[in-house]
Protein backbone atom coordinates (compact mmCIF):
# COMPACT_ATOMS: atom_id res chain seq x y z
CA UNK A 1 0.00 0.00 0.00
CA UNK A 2 1.58 3.44 -0.75
CA UNK A 3 1.93 5.75 2.19
CA UNK A 4 0.79 9.16 1.07
CA UNK A 5 2.71 11.92 3.29
CA UNK A 6 0.13 15.04 3.34
CA UNK A 7 1.96 17.95 1.19
CA UNK A 8 3.60 20.31 3.57
CA UNK A 9 1.86 23.67 4.04
CA UNK A 10 4.02 26.48 3.75
CA UNK A 11 2.98 28.75 6.76
CA UNK A 12 5.70 31.89 5.86
CA UNK A 13 3.52 31.96 3.01
CA UNK A 14 -0.15 31.29 4.25
CA UNK A 15 0.74 34.18 6.71
CA UNK A 16 0.65 36.75 4.12
CA UNK A 17 -3.68 36.32 4.34
CA UNK A 18 -3.37 37.05 7.56
CA UNK A 19 -2.88 41.01 7.96
CA UNK A 20 -2.24 40.89 11.93
CA UNK A 21 0.64 38.44 11.45
CA UNK A 22 2.29 40.82 9.08
CA UNK A 23 1.90 43.60 11.60
CA UNK A 24 4.99 44.81 13.27
CA UNK A 25 4.60 45.71 16.64
CA UNK A 26 8.50 47.43 18.47
CA UNK A 27 9.68 46.10 15.04
CA UNK A 28 8.64 42.42 15.13
CA UNK A 29 5.67 40.77 14.50
CA UNK A 30 3.17 39.46 16.65
CA UNK A 31 3.52 36.15 17.67
CA UNK A 32 -0.04 34.96 17.99
CA UNK A 33 -0.11 31.67 20.24
CA UNK A 34 -3.89 31.54 20.79
CA UNK A 35 -5.74 29.98 18.15
CA UNK A 36 -7.46 27.87 20.19
CA UNK A 37 -9.39 30.13 21.70
CA UNK A 38 -9.97 32.03 18.57
CA UNK A 39 -7.91 31.99 14.89
CA UNK A 40 -6.76 35.32 12.89
CA UNK A 41 -9.03 35.79 9.65
CA UNK A 42 -7.68 35.50 6.11
CA UNK A 43 -8.00 38.36 3.48
CA UNK A 44 -9.90 35.17 1.40
CA UNK A 45 -13.03 34.82 3.94
CA UNK A 46 -12.69 38.71 4.71
CA UNK A 47 -13.40 39.74 1.29
CA UNK A 48 -15.54 37.21 0.10
CA UNK A 49 -17.81 38.47 3.31
CA UNK A 50 -17.79 41.98 2.32
CA UNK A 51 -18.72 40.64 -1.47
CA UNK A 52 -21.29 38.99 -0.13
CA UNK A 53 -22.09 41.86 1.84
CA UNK A 54 -22.20 44.34 -1.01
CA UNK A 55 -23.57 42.35 -3.88
CA UNK A 56 -25.67 38.95 -2.50
CA UNK A 57 -27.20 40.27 0.93
CA UNK A 58 -30.71 39.79 1.57
CA UNK A 59 -32.75 37.89 3.84
CA UNK A 60 -33.14 34.27 2.73
CA UNK A 61 -35.86 31.43 2.43
CA UNK A 62 -38.81 33.52 1.73
CA UNK A 63 -37.61 35.97 -0.88
CA UNK A 64 -38.77 35.99 -4.24
CA UNK A 65 -36.73 38.59 -5.98
CA UNK A 66 -33.42 37.65 -7.35
CA UNK A 67 -31.12 39.32 -4.25
CA UNK A 68 -32.76 37.16 -1.85
CA UNK A 69 -31.62 33.88 -3.97
CA UNK A 70 -28.15 34.79 -4.39
CA UNK A 71 -28.36 35.47 -0.58
CA UNK A 72 -30.13 31.61 0.16
CA UNK A 73 -27.82 30.22 -2.11
CA UNK A 74 -24.89 31.18 -0.55
CA UNK A 75 -26.38 30.55 2.88
CA UNK A 76 -27.87 27.14 1.74
CA UNK A 77 -23.96 26.34 -0.05
CA UNK A 78 -22.28 27.10 3.17
CA UNK A 79 -24.60 24.28 4.67
CA UNK A 80 -23.39 22.11 2.17
CA UNK A 81 -19.89 22.68 2.49
CA UNK A 82 -20.18 21.86 6.81
CA UNK A 83 -21.81 18.89 5.51
CA UNK A 84 -19.20 17.08 3.21
CA UNK A 85 -16.42 19.18 5.81
CA UNK A 86 -17.30 16.85 8.03
CA UNK A 87 -18.74 13.72 5.96
CA UNK A 88 -22.69 14.30 7.22
CA UNK A 89 -24.81 12.22 5.09
CA UNK A 90 -26.96 14.77 4.54
CA UNK A 91 -27.21 18.92 4.32
CA UNK A 92 -30.66 18.32 6.21
CA UNK A 93 -28.56 17.06 9.27
CA UNK A 94 -27.03 20.17 9.88
CA UNK A 95 -27.63 23.15 11.53
CA UNK A 96 -26.42 26.59 12.02
CA UNK A 97 -25.81 27.91 15.60
CA UNK A 98 -24.33 30.57 16.75
CA UNK A 99 -21.30 28.46 17.93
CA UNK A 100 -19.94 25.49 19.73
CA UNK A 101 -22.07 26.43 22.60
CA UNK A 102 -25.60 26.82 21.35
CA UNK A 103 -25.19 23.97 19.40
CA UNK A 104 -24.83 21.50 22.52
CA UNK A 105 -27.00 23.84 24.26
CA UNK A 106 -29.74 22.63 21.47
CA UNK A 107 -29.42 19.09 22.30
CA UNK A 108 -29.28 19.62 26.03
CA UNK A 109 -32.97 21.35 25.98
CA UNK A 110 -33.75 19.97 23.11
CA UNK A 111 -33.04 16.35 23.54
CA UNK A 112 -32.11 16.53 27.37
CA UNK A 113 -35.34 18.08 28.45
CA UNK A 114 -37.57 14.81 26.99
CA UNK A 115 -35.18 12.29 27.74
CA UNK A 116 -33.70 12.71 30.73
CA UNK A 117 -35.23 11.51 34.21
CA UNK A 118 -34.31 10.40 37.41
CA UNK A 119 -32.14 7.49 37.49
CA UNK A 120 -30.68 8.66 34.27
CA UNK A 121 -26.97 9.39 33.96
CA UNK A 122 -25.07 11.93 31.61
CA UNK A 123 -21.40 10.87 31.54
CA UNK A 124 -18.85 13.53 30.50
CA UNK A 125 -15.32 13.66 31.24
CA UNK A 126 -12.79 15.69 33.42
CA UNK A 127 -11.89 17.21 30.21
CA UNK A 128 -14.98 19.01 28.90
CA UNK A 129 -14.74 22.62 28.21
CA UNK A 130 -17.73 24.47 29.85
CA UNK A 131 -19.48 24.84 27.15
CA UNK A 132 -20.17 20.63 27.29
CA UNK A 133 -20.57 20.69 30.82
CA UNK A 134 -22.84 23.18 32.04
CA UNK A 135 -25.90 22.68 29.79
CA UNK A 136 -25.69 18.65 30.89
CA UNK A 137 -25.05 19.88 34.72
CA UNK A 138 -28.10 22.05 34.05
CA UNK A 139 -30.55 19.98 32.04
CA UNK A 140 -29.65 16.90 34.75
CA UNK A 141 -30.88 18.97 37.54
CA UNK A 142 -34.24 20.27 36.04
CA UNK A 143 -34.82 16.56 35.33
CA UNK A 144 -33.58 14.58 37.83
CA UNK A 145 -31.28 13.09 36.32
CA UNK A 146 -27.39 12.80 37.41
CA UNK A 147 -23.86 13.83 35.90
CA UNK A 148 -20.93 11.68 36.32
CA UNK A 149 -17.23 12.40 34.89
CA UNK A 150 -14.55 9.82 33.43
CA UNK A 151 -11.70 10.64 35.52
CA UNK A 152 -8.04 11.36 34.01
CA UNK A 153 -4.85 9.74 34.49
CA UNK A 154 -2.06 11.96 35.26
CA UNK A 155 -0.89 12.35 31.77
CA UNK A 156 -4.12 13.88 31.24
CA UNK A 157 -5.63 11.07 29.23
CA UNK A 158 -9.09 9.63 29.90
CA UNK A 159 -9.33 6.69 32.00
CA UNK A 160 -11.90 4.80 30.62
CA UNK A 161 -12.07 1.49 32.80
CA UNK A 162 -14.40 3.31 35.16
CA UNK A 163 -17.22 3.47 32.28
CA UNK A 164 -18.46 0.16 33.19
CA UNK A 165 -18.99 0.89 36.89
CA UNK A 166 -20.64 3.88 36.05
CA UNK A 167 -23.04 2.50 33.95
CA UNK A 168 -23.50 0.54 36.76
CA UNK A 169 -25.19 3.85 39.05
CA UNK A 170 -28.42 4.04 36.21
CA UNK A 171 -29.55 4.70 32.97
CA UNK A 172 -27.07 5.67 30.56
CA UNK A 173 -28.73 8.07 28.47
CA UNK A 174 -25.77 10.59 27.40
CA UNK A 175 -22.24 10.58 27.19
CA UNK A 176 -20.90 13.88 25.98
CA UNK A 177 -17.13 14.37 25.21
CA UNK A 178 -14.56 16.19 23.90
CA UNK A 179 -12.63 15.45 20.64
CA UNK A 180 -9.55 17.76 21.59
CA UNK A 181 -9.08 19.51 24.73
CA UNK A 182 -8.67 22.76 24.64
CA UNK A 183 -6.44 22.88 27.91
CA UNK A 184 -4.13 20.05 27.42
CA UNK A 185 -4.42 19.02 23.59
CA UNK A 186 -5.39 15.20 24.57
CA UNK A 187 -6.62 13.48 21.65
CA UNK A 188 -9.65 11.55 22.93
CA UNK A 189 -10.69 7.84 21.48
CA UNK A 190 -14.08 9.30 20.84
CA UNK A 191 -14.78 5.78 18.73
CA UNK A 192 -13.61 3.50 21.85
CA UNK A 193 -16.35 6.02 23.59
CA UNK A 194 -19.00 5.75 20.77
CA UNK A 195 -18.52 1.69 21.09
CA UNK A 196 -19.82 2.22 24.99
CA UNK A 197 -22.51 4.95 24.48
CA UNK A 198 -24.43 2.25 22.27
CA UNK A 199 -23.77 -0.46 24.00
CA UNK A 200 -25.51 1.61 26.89
CA UNK A 201 -28.54 2.68 24.39
CA UNK A 202 -26.99 6.09 24.75
CA UNK A 203 -26.18 8.87 21.96
CA UNK A 204 -22.87 10.50 22.13
CA UNK A 205 -22.30 13.96 22.18
CA UNK A 206 -18.98 14.90 20.23
CA UNK A 207 -17.78 18.67 21.17
CA UNK A 208 -15.32 18.90 18.07
CA UNK A 209 -14.77 22.66 18.86
CA UNK A 210 -10.66 21.70 18.91
CA UNK A 211 -11.15 19.18 16.51
CA UNK A 212 -12.69 20.09 13.58
CA UNK A 213 -10.32 23.51 12.77
CA UNK A 214 -7.39 21.28 12.84
CA UNK A 215 -7.80 17.29 11.60
CA UNK A 216 -10.44 15.68 9.16
CA UNK A 217 -13.48 14.73 11.33
CA UNK A 218 -15.80 12.64 9.91
CA UNK A 219 -18.71 11.91 11.72
CA UNK A 220 -19.84 8.08 9.91
CA UNK A 221 -16.29 6.73 11.15
CA UNK A 222 -16.69 8.72 15.08
CA UNK A 223 -19.56 6.40 15.49
CA UNK A 224 -21.39 10.06 16.94
CA UNK A 225 -24.98 10.93 17.06
CA UNK A 226 -24.48 14.56 17.53
CA UNK A 227 -21.08 16.68 16.88
CA UNK A 228 -20.88 20.86 18.06
CA UNK A 229 -17.79 23.27 16.60
CA UNK A 230 -17.77 26.87 15.63
CA UNK A 231 -16.40 28.92 12.61
CA UNK A 232 -14.42 30.87 14.63
CA UNK A 233 -11.77 28.68 15.66
CA UNK A 234 -10.90 27.67 11.91
CA UNK A 235 -10.36 31.09 10.43
CA UNK A 236 -14.13 31.85 9.70
CA UNK A 237 -16.17 34.72 11.61
CA UNK A 238 -17.35 35.16 14.91
CA UNK A 239 -21.44 34.33 14.82
CA UNK A 240 -21.34 31.13 13.07
CA UNK A 241 -21.38 27.09 14.14
CA UNK A 242 -22.59 24.39 13.20
CA UNK A 243 -24.57 21.53 15.05
CA UNK A 244 -24.69 17.56 12.91
CA UNK A 245 -27.38 15.32 14.42
CA UNK A 246 -28.71 12.13 12.88
CA UNK A 247 -32.17 12.82 10.90
CA UNK A 248 -33.90 10.58 13.36
CA UNK A 249 -33.16 12.08 16.12
CA UNK A 250 -33.22 15.64 15.22
CA UNK A 251 -36.63 14.69 13.76
CA UNK A 252 -37.55 13.87 17.30
CA UNK A 253 -36.69 16.04 18.88
CA UNK A 254 -38.29 19.47 20.36
CA UNK A 255 -37.07 22.46 18.76
CA UNK A 256 -35.15 25.07 20.53
CA UNK A 257 -35.44 28.41 19.75
CA UNK A 258 -39.09 29.52 18.61
CA UNK A 259 -40.47 31.94 16.09
CA UNK A 260 -39.90 32.54 12.78
CA UNK A 261 -38.63 30.57 9.96
CA UNK A 262 -38.85 27.22 11.93
CA UNK A 263 -42.75 27.12 11.47
CA UNK A 264 -44.27 25.07 8.96
CA UNK A 265 -47.86 27.16 9.44
CA UNK A 266 -49.08 28.71 12.20
CA UNK A 267 -52.50 29.33 13.89
CA UNK A 268 -53.53 31.48 16.73
CA UNK A 269 -53.67 27.92 18.66
CA UNK A 270 -51.51 25.59 16.72
CA UNK A 271 -48.26 25.24 15.32
CA UNK A 272 -46.65 22.83 13.08
CA UNK A 273 -42.93 23.15 12.76
CA UNK A 274 -40.86 23.19 9.75
CA UNK A 275 -39.19 20.33 8.33
CA UNK A 276 -35.58 19.77 8.87
CA UNK A 277 -32.77 21.63 9.10
CA UNK A 278 -35.00 24.98 9.58
CA UNK A 279 -37.21 23.65 12.75
CA UNK A 280 -33.86 24.48 14.49
CA UNK A 281 -33.21 27.78 12.73
CA UNK A 282 -35.50 30.22 14.24
CA UNK A 283 -35.18 34.00 13.13
CA UNK A 284 -32.88 35.52 11.12
CA UNK A 285 -29.66 33.99 11.05
CA UNK A 286 -26.44 35.19 10.47
CA UNK A 287 -26.15 34.95 6.70
CA UNK A 288 -23.31 36.16 5.90
CA UNK A 289 -21.33 34.62 8.14
CA UNK A 290 -22.32 31.16 7.93
CA UNK A 291 -21.35 32.08 4.09
CA UNK A 292 -18.40 33.07 5.70
CA UNK A 293 -17.89 29.91 7.79
CA UNK A 294 -18.19 27.73 4.15
CA UNK A 295 -15.60 29.98 2.48
CA UNK A 296 -13.54 29.31 5.82
CA UNK A 297 -13.59 25.59 5.60
CA UNK A 298 -13.02 25.91 1.55
CA UNK A 299 -9.88 28.09 2.43
CA UNK A 300 -8.34 24.86 5.22
CA UNK A 301 -9.76 22.58 2.98
CA UNK A 302 -7.66 23.58 0.14
CA UNK A 303 -4.55 23.90 2.43
CA UNK A 304 -5.44 20.29 3.60
CA UNK A 305 -6.24 19.19 6.78
CA UNK A 306 -3.87 16.35 7.11
CA UNK A 307 -1.18 19.03 6.08
CA UNK A 308 -2.41 21.33 9.01
CA UNK A 309 -2.38 18.50 11.67
CA UNK A 310 1.51 18.05 10.34
CA UNK A 311 2.30 20.98 11.00
CA UNK A 312 0.82 21.79 14.05
CA UNK A 313 2.18 18.18 15.00
CA UNK A 314 6.06 19.17 13.94
CA UNK A 315 5.67 21.86 16.13
CA UNK A 316 3.99 20.68 19.17
CA UNK A 317 7.21 18.36 18.98
CA UNK A 318 9.73 21.43 18.90
CA UNK A 319 8.23 23.34 21.34
CA UNK A 320 7.59 19.83 24.11
CA UNK A 321 11.31 19.34 23.40
CA UNK A 322 12.16 23.22 24.04
CA UNK A 323 10.08 22.95 27.04
CA UNK A 324 11.30 19.98 28.65
CA UNK A 325 14.72 21.75 28.69
CA UNK A 326 13.20 24.45 31.37
CA UNK A 327 13.47 23.07 34.31
CA UNK A 328 11.30 25.75 35.96
CA UNK A 329 8.23 25.13 33.53
CA UNK A 330 5.95 22.25 34.04
CA UNK A 331 4.09 21.00 31.11
CA UNK A 332 0.40 19.33 31.76
CA UNK A 333 -1.01 16.82 29.22
CA UNK A 334 0.04 13.69 26.97
CA UNK A 335 2.78 12.99 24.63
CA UNK A 336 3.25 14.43 21.43
CA UNK A 337 1.76 11.39 19.74
CA UNK A 338 -1.79 11.86 21.50
CA UNK A 339 -1.57 15.30 21.28
CA UNK A 340 -3.16 18.01 18.92
CA UNK A 341 -1.03 21.91 18.98
CA UNK A 342 -1.84 22.94 22.94
CA UNK A 343 0.22 23.28 25.06
CA UNK A 344 -0.74 24.00 28.57
CA UNK A 345 2.18 24.88 31.58
CA UNK A 346 3.53 26.09 34.87
CA UNK A 347 5.96 28.24 35.73
CA UNK A 348 7.49 27.61 38.93
CA UNK A 349 6.71 30.27 41.49
CA UNK A 350 4.89 33.04 38.68
CA UNK A 351 0.88 32.95 38.47
CA UNK A 352 0.16 32.88 34.37
CA UNK A 353 -1.70 36.02 34.52
CA UNK A 354 2.01 37.41 35.23
CA UNK A 355 3.42 35.15 32.62
CA UNK A 356 1.01 36.46 29.69
CA UNK A 357 1.64 39.80 30.72
CA UNK A 358 5.12 39.77 31.03
CA UNK A 359 5.12 37.78 27.44
CA UNK A 360 3.15 40.33 25.50
CA UNK A 361 5.67 42.82 26.12
CA UNK A 362 7.38 40.66 24.13
CA UNK A 363 5.26 40.52 21.24
CA UNK A 364 4.00 36.90 22.31
CA UNK A 365 0.24 36.16 22.56
CA UNK A 366 -1.03 33.22 25.42
CA UNK A 367 -4.03 32.85 27.39
CA UNK A 368 -3.45 32.47 31.13
CA UNK A 369 -6.41 31.38 32.67
CA UNK A 370 -8.49 28.13 33.66
CA UNK A 371 -9.74 28.05 29.33
CA UNK A 372 -13.01 27.09 30.51
CA UNK A 373 -12.11 24.49 32.40
CA UNK A 374 -12.40 24.85 36.19
CA UNK A 375 -12.97 21.08 36.78
CA UNK A 376 -9.73 19.95 34.68
CA UNK A 377 -7.41 22.67 36.68
CA UNK A 378 -9.06 21.56 40.33
CA UNK A 379 -7.72 17.87 38.93
CA UNK A 380 -4.24 19.32 38.02
CA UNK A 381 -4.30 20.84 41.65
CA UNK A 382 -3.76 24.41 39.88
CA UNK A 383 -6.01 27.47 39.54
CA UNK A 384 -4.96 28.59 36.26
CA UNK A 385 -2.26 27.72 33.21
CA UNK A 386 -0.43 29.46 30.83
CA UNK A 387 -1.63 28.09 27.65
CA UNK A 388 0.66 28.12 23.85
CA UNK A 389 -1.18 27.10 20.93
CA UNK A 390 -0.73 26.59 17.16
CA UNK A 391 -2.35 26.91 13.85
CA UNK A 392 -1.60 27.01 10.12
CA UNK A 393 0.45 29.83 10.36
CA UNK A 394 2.27 28.99 13.41
CA UNK A 395 6.17 29.11 13.28
CA UNK A 396 8.79 27.47 14.73
CA UNK A 397 10.14 30.65 15.31
CA UNK A 398 7.65 31.74 17.64
CA UNK A 399 8.51 28.50 20.32
CA UNK A 400 12.05 30.13 20.14
CA UNK A 401 10.38 33.43 21.16
CA UNK A 402 7.99 31.70 23.68
CA UNK A 403 10.84 29.75 25.21
CA UNK A 404 13.38 33.26 25.06
CA UNK A 405 10.27 35.12 26.35
CA UNK A 406 10.16 32.16 29.45
CA UNK A 407 13.61 32.88 30.18
CA UNK A 408 12.77 36.50 30.67
CA UNK A 409 9.52 35.83 32.87
CA UNK A 410 11.53 33.53 35.19
CA UNK A 411 14.39 36.50 35.61
CA UNK A 412 11.83 38.79 36.45
CA UNK A 413 9.80 37.74 38.71
CA UNK A 414 10.31 33.35 39.06
CA UNK B 1 11.13 52.85 32.50
CA UNK B 2 10.53 49.81 30.95
CA UNK B 3 6.86 47.93 30.63
CA UNK B 4 7.91 45.61 33.31
CA UNK B 5 8.94 48.46 35.97
CA UNK B 6 6.08 50.48 35.36
CA UNK B 7 3.31 47.55 36.05
CA UNK B 8 5.88 45.94 38.74
CA UNK B 9 7.07 48.67 40.82
CA UNK B 10 8.97 47.79 43.36
CA UNK B 11 6.88 48.82 45.79
CA UNK B 12 4.00 46.14 43.99
CA UNK B 13 6.97 43.30 43.83
CA UNK B 14 7.84 44.04 47.52
CA UNK B 15 4.17 43.36 48.59
CA UNK B 16 4.04 40.16 45.92
CA UNK B 17 7.09 39.07 47.73
CA UNK B 18 6.44 39.67 50.94
CA UNK B 19 3.21 40.13 51.59
CA UNK B 20 1.89 41.75 55.09
CA UNK B 21 -1.32 40.52 57.04
CA UNK B 22 -0.51 37.20 55.00
CA UNK B 23 -1.91 34.22 57.08
CA UNK B 24 -5.82 33.56 58.09
CA UNK B 25 -6.74 34.98 61.17
CA UNK B 26 -7.75 32.64 64.54
CA UNK B 27 -9.64 33.65 66.43
CA UNK B 28 -11.77 35.82 64.02
CA UNK B 29 -14.40 38.20 63.71
CA UNK B 30 -15.59 38.69 59.75
CA UNK B 31 -14.44 35.91 57.74
CA UNK B 32 -15.19 35.69 53.25
CA UNK B 33 -13.54 34.39 50.70
CA UNK B 34 -14.03 34.54 46.79
CA UNK B 35 -12.82 34.27 43.46
CA UNK B 36 -12.13 35.98 40.06
CA UNK B 37 -14.19 33.85 37.99
CA UNK B 38 -11.97 34.92 34.61
CA UNK B 39 -8.84 33.52 36.27
CA UNK B 40 -9.43 31.62 38.88
CA UNK B 41 -7.93 33.63 41.52
CA UNK B 42 -8.79 32.90 44.91
CA UNK B 43 -8.54 35.29 48.40
CA UNK B 44 -9.83 34.82 51.69
CA UNK B 45 -9.56 37.76 54.36
CA UNK B 46 -10.31 37.14 58.11
CA UNK B 47 -10.42 40.21 60.29
CA UNK B 48 -10.60 41.12 64.01
CA UNK B 49 -12.29 43.92 65.22
CA UNK B 50 -11.57 46.04 68.11
CA UNK B 51 -13.74 48.26 70.04
CA UNK B 52 -16.25 50.13 68.18
CA UNK B 53 -16.22 48.05 64.98
CA UNK B 54 -12.50 49.13 64.52
CA UNK B 55 -10.56 46.38 62.49
CA UNK B 56 -7.95 45.62 64.52
CA UNK B 57 -6.07 43.15 62.18
CA UNK B 58 -7.03 41.72 58.66
CA UNK B 59 -5.40 38.52 57.91
CA UNK B 60 -5.62 36.99 54.33
CA UNK B 61 -4.69 34.07 52.07
CA UNK B 62 -4.78 33.50 48.30
CA UNK B 63 -3.79 32.10 45.29
CA UNK B 64 -3.12 34.80 42.37
CA UNK B 65 -1.13 37.06 40.13
CA UNK B 66 0.95 39.21 41.62
CA UNK B 67 -1.42 42.18 41.34
CA UNK B 68 -3.90 40.51 42.97
CA UNK B 69 -1.77 39.63 45.99
CA UNK B 70 0.06 42.87 46.31
CA UNK B 71 -3.18 44.62 45.93
CA UNK B 72 -4.83 42.85 49.02
CA UNK B 73 -1.84 42.90 51.15
CA UNK B 74 -1.58 46.86 50.42
CA UNK B 75 -4.94 46.80 51.37
CA UNK B 76 -4.72 45.30 54.62
CA UNK B 77 -2.37 47.95 55.68
CA UNK B 78 -4.97 50.66 54.01
CA UNK B 79 -7.51 49.68 56.11
CA UNK B 80 -5.97 48.82 59.63
CA UNK B 81 -6.98 50.93 62.21
CA UNK B 82 -10.21 52.28 60.47
CA UNK B 83 -14.12 51.15 61.32
CA UNK B 84 -15.66 48.78 58.90
CA UNK B 85 -18.14 51.61 58.06
CA UNK B 86 -15.56 53.85 57.01
CA UNK B 87 -14.03 50.67 54.99
CA UNK B 88 -17.59 50.42 53.42
CA UNK B 89 -17.39 53.39 52.33
CA UNK B 90 -14.28 53.41 50.96
CA UNK B 91 -13.56 54.15 47.11
CA UNK B 92 -11.86 52.06 45.18
CA UNK B 93 -9.80 54.83 43.88
CA UNK B 94 -8.00 54.94 47.33
CA UNK B 95 -6.96 51.68 46.66
CA UNK B 96 -6.28 52.40 42.96
CA UNK B 97 -4.19 55.08 43.61
CA UNK B 98 -2.18 53.45 46.12
CA UNK B 99 -1.28 50.57 43.66
CA UNK B 100 -0.20 53.36 41.70
CA UNK B 101 0.13 51.54 38.01
CA UNK B 102 -1.61 51.70 34.77
CA UNK B 103 -4.00 48.66 34.97
CA UNK B 104 -6.00 47.34 32.05
CA UNK B 105 -9.39 45.85 32.68
CA UNK B 106 -8.76 42.52 32.81
CA UNK B 107 -5.90 43.45 35.96
CA UNK B 108 -8.16 45.61 37.29
CA UNK B 109 -9.95 42.77 38.55
CA UNK B 110 -7.53 41.19 39.84
CA UNK B 111 -5.98 44.44 41.78
CA UNK B 112 -9.96 44.76 43.51
CA UNK B 113 -10.23 41.13 44.42
CA UNK B 114 -9.27 41.47 47.67
CA UNK B 115 -11.15 44.52 48.17
CA UNK B 116 -14.24 43.26 46.99
CA UNK B 117 -13.76 40.21 49.43
CA UNK B 118 -13.37 42.31 52.06
CA UNK B 119 -16.33 44.53 51.33
CA UNK B 120 -18.43 40.82 51.83
CA UNK B 121 -16.72 39.74 54.60
CA UNK B 122 -17.18 43.13 56.76
CA UNK B 123 -21.05 42.75 55.49
CA UNK B 124 -21.47 39.63 56.55
CA UNK B 125 -20.25 40.26 60.24
CA UNK B 126 -21.37 43.93 60.48
CA UNK B 127 -24.13 44.30 57.79
CA UNK B 128 -22.51 47.49 56.72
CA UNK B 129 -23.62 47.80 52.31
CA UNK B 130 -22.06 45.66 49.78
CA UNK B 131 -20.94 48.55 47.09
CA UNK B 132 -24.57 49.93 44.83
CA UNK B 133 -23.17 48.98 41.54
CA UNK B 134 -23.02 45.22 43.04
CA UNK B 135 -26.89 44.99 43.49
CA UNK B 136 -28.06 41.94 45.23
CA UNK B 137 -24.70 39.86 43.96
CA UNK B 138 -20.94 40.22 44.96
CA UNK B 139 -20.03 41.69 41.52
CA UNK B 140 -17.35 40.02 39.62
CA UNK B 141 -16.60 37.78 43.18
CA UNK B 142 -17.85 34.52 42.80
CA UNK B 143 -18.37 33.80 46.56
CA UNK B 144 -17.35 30.44 47.55
C1 LIG C 1 -13.34 22.28 23.54
C2 LIG C 1 -14.22 23.46 23.38
N1 LIG C 1 -15.53 23.30 23.41
C3 LIG C 1 -16.38 24.33 23.25
C4 LIG C 1 -15.91 25.60 23.07
C5 LIG C 1 -16.89 26.70 22.94
O1 LIG C 1 -16.80 27.27 21.70
P1 LIG C 1 -17.61 28.60 21.43
O2 LIG C 1 -17.15 29.57 22.45
O3 LIG C 1 -17.22 28.96 20.05
O4 LIG C 1 -19.04 28.25 21.56
C6 LIG C 1 -14.55 25.82 23.03
C7 LIG C 1 -14.01 27.17 22.83
O5 LIG C 1 -13.50 27.85 23.63
C8 LIG C 1 -13.69 24.73 23.19
O6 LIG C 1 -12.36 24.91 23.19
Amino acid sequence: MAVTTPAKLDAHALRADFAYLEELVNGSPIAYLDSASSTQKPKQVLDAMREFYEHSYANIHRGVYRLAERATEGYEGARSKVAAFINAPSTREVIFTRNATEAINLVAYGWGLDNLGPGDVVIVSELEHHANLVPWQYIASRTGASVRAIPIDDLGELNLDVLDAIAREGNVKVVGVGLVSNTLGTINPVERIAAFAHAQGAILVVDAAQAAPHRAVDVQALGCDFLAFSSHKLCGPGGAGALWGKAELLEAMSPFNLGGSMIRSVALDKTTFNELPYKFEAGTQAIAEAYGFGVAIDYISEIGLPAIEAHEHELTAYALDKLAELDFIKVFGPPVERRAGIISFDVAGVHPHDVAQILDWEGIAVRAGHHCTQPLMTRLGVAATTRASFYLYSLPEEVDRLVAGLLKVKKSLG
Amino acid sequence: MSEFEQLYREVILDHYRSPRNHGLLEPRDAYAEGQNPLCGDEISVTVRFGAGDVIEKVGFEGQGCAISQAATSMLSDLVTGRTAQEVAAMAKDELLEEIGIPLTPVRLKCALLGFGVLKVALHKAKGTPLPEEWGTSAGDITLV
